[in-house]
């Protein structure tokens, strides 16, 4: 499924001249995870008060997001047309008015975990039990309002809660080390009461594993990734964030995943 | 007036199990009432003020109707793009408390006064603010905006005021607290009773000035300003925040738009912050925005 996922942001892509491409790629595996494997959301209840929730927090990887739910027949694929075009459909960063299946309008950092800890809390209340996944970037932990939500799912121990940090280890101007320089991501979360596990973000299987671990305590899953993953030209590059996809670099990466499919 | 917001808050949650609170740990001594009698509704998510409006955003996208409620630059400045995305932009039903409008916490100091907020709010689309000049207002400003589901900014003082309103109550249309002619007085908030007496001694120098309570900022009552610039009134505005942005703006972008030329005033606070020690009634003073600073800056 990921290669699908693939090939289908690289279209996009091209067609829309949009960037964050590589912001998109790092997170394909986690998405397989989570809508193909471990939440309870289809076609048929993504507006169920019961349904799991997957709020992607770093807006700006919104591609990998309309593809994902587009290959879940929650959008319609012919939508993927109209991503990023004068006149389309679906935008850069997330309007939640958009499309189906879109739980928050998201693009602006730093604001998922709050709105999942809102969700978890009226869950609370209507006494549903369901799960509630943030996918949160790297970059976007640098937000001050990451640290508020942290601390406060941590303190009302929301376990229904699991935050995936797709840590690919670049943001728009830099590596992220080189802006802040955090090691050890483990340690914060661990501090804020989070059961804390570190995988390869793109082996679907480890990320399934793990998320499917059972906690009494709200989960963080550190997702080691590579920006622009699965492309020679994007993979593990500062310049995949901006990076315009025209018609020779779609022409190689096509080819790229067809040899990695024979 | 911050407990009249509370006790009717506690009456509306009975009828509405969807209502709930979030502070960032404000309201001590306020909202006790109601943590005690809804325990489970009454959310103390510490001082985060950022997460909070997010939180609420989520709860009101889950069904429920979120009060936060917080001192006005703590609630609205410290979490204005919070407000923007996740109330404003993805238009939730969240209502935002603030309280100490103007200089009411006075001797705090400017770091927790309110005199800025209306002008940050009414730039940003789907808000309504509400404004109440006495406990009435306040009652039945809170009565009515909890049966809307459109984000809403309510902006209230900290201390009681008499009833000077007793009108029936609608959002988005100013009350006429005394008829007159030829000299318009349009009052919010705090405001309120400042121009009230205002209206008092002008009636004494023979005058017979309309007043209003303007207690809707957002969406303003536009059919009334027009009327009022119709009939040629003179206008004077009256607010405890600053006049760029607020009522005053409101009203001036109306009377420019008309095409027509009235006389107008605005009485507010001229772009600048208090670094004033003293109460809040001092520092009105200071600003002349007692009555004896209006009557200086109108007659």
């Amino acid at each position: 499924m990921h290669r699908k996922i693939r090939e289908l942001i690289l279209k996009c892509a091209n067609t829309s001249k949009a960037s964050h491409v590589g912001s998109a790629l790092s997170i394909v595996e986690i998405l397989e995870a989570l809508y193909f494997n471990v939440a309870n959301i289809n076609k048929d209840n993504y507006n169920n008060a019961s349904r799991d929730r997957i709020i992607l927090s770093k807006g700006h990887g919104s591609l990998a997001l309309y593809v994902t739910l587009a290959l879940k027949n929650i959008i319609p694929l012919t939508s993927l047309d109209k991503y990023l075009v004068d006149g389309g459909v679906l935008p850069c960063h997330i309007d939640m008015n958009s499309a189906n299946g879109l739980e928050a309008s998201t693009g602006s950092l730093g604001h998922g975990l709050g709105i999942a800890e809102g969700f978890a809390l009226s869950n609370r209340l209507k006494n549903i039990h369901s799960r509630i996944f943030v996918i949160v970037g790297d970059g976007e932990f640098q937000e001050g309002s990451i640290l508020e939500a942290l601390n406060s799912i941590g303190s009302l121990n929301l376990n229904e809660i699991t935050v995936i940090l797709d840590n690919n280890k670049f943001q728009a101007s830099a590596a992220t080390k080189d802006v802040a320089d955090i090691d050890n991501y483990e340690k914060i979360f661990s501090a804020f009461g989070f059961d804390v596990q570190s995988v390869d973000g793109h082996d679907v299987d480890l990320l399934i594993k793990a998320l499917n671990k059972k906690s009494q305590k709200p989960i963080a899953i550190i997702a080691n990734t590579l920006k622009g993953k699965g492309f020679s030209f994007m993979e593990d590059t500062l310049q995949s964030h901006y990076m315009k996809i025209d018609d020779e670099k779609l022409k190689q990466g096509m080819s790229e995943l067809e040899v990695v499919l024979s | 007036m911050r407990m009249v917001f509370a006790n009717t808050l506690i009456k509306l949650a009975e009828e509405d199990e969807r209502i709930c609170i979030i502070t960032p740990d404000m309201g001590y001594g306020i909202l006790d009432n109601f943590q005690k009698l809804f325990p489970n509704r009454y959310f103390n998510l510490g001082i985060t003020e950022q997460n909070c409006m997010s939180v609420a955003s989520g709860m009101a996208l889950n069904g429920l109707k979120p009060y936060v409620y917080s001192i006005i630059p703590f609630v609205v400045h410290r979490c204005l793009e919070q407000i923007r995305v996740d109330v404003s932009y993805m238009n939730t039903d969240v209502k935002i408390i603030g309280v100490g409008s103007g200089f009411e916490y006075g001797a705090a100091g400017a770091t927790h006064h309110g005199t800025e907020d209306m002008a940050m709010i009414r730039a940003l689309p789907n808000m309504t603010i509400c404004a109440p000049g006495d406990n009435y207002e306040m009652e039945e400003i809170a009565k009515l905006t909890a049966k809307t589901s459109v984000p809403t900014y309510i902006r209230i003082g900290r201390h009681n005021h008499g009833i000077l309103n007793h009108n029936k109550i609608e959002i988005g249309k100013a009350s006429i607290i005394q008829e007159g002619k030829d000299i318009a007085l349009i009052a919010t908030g705090n405001m309120l009773p400042v121009a009230y007496d205002f209206a008092q001694e002008l009636k004494k120098q023979g005058y017979l000035p309309m007043l209003v309570s303007m207690h809707t900022i957002k969406p303003i009552d536009k059919e009334l300003i027009v009327n009022l610039i119709d009939n040629k009134y003179k206008i004077y505005t009256f607010e405890e925040h600053t006049i760029i942005g607020g009522l005053g703006s409101a009203v001036s972008e109306i009377i420019a738009e008309s095409g027509k030329g009235v006389e107008f005033k605005r009485i507010g606070i001229n772009d600048e912050y208090s670094h004033i020690v003293g109460s809040a009634q001092y520092i009105r003073e200071q600003f002349k925005l007692d009555l004896k600073g209006v009557i200086e800056q109108c007659c």
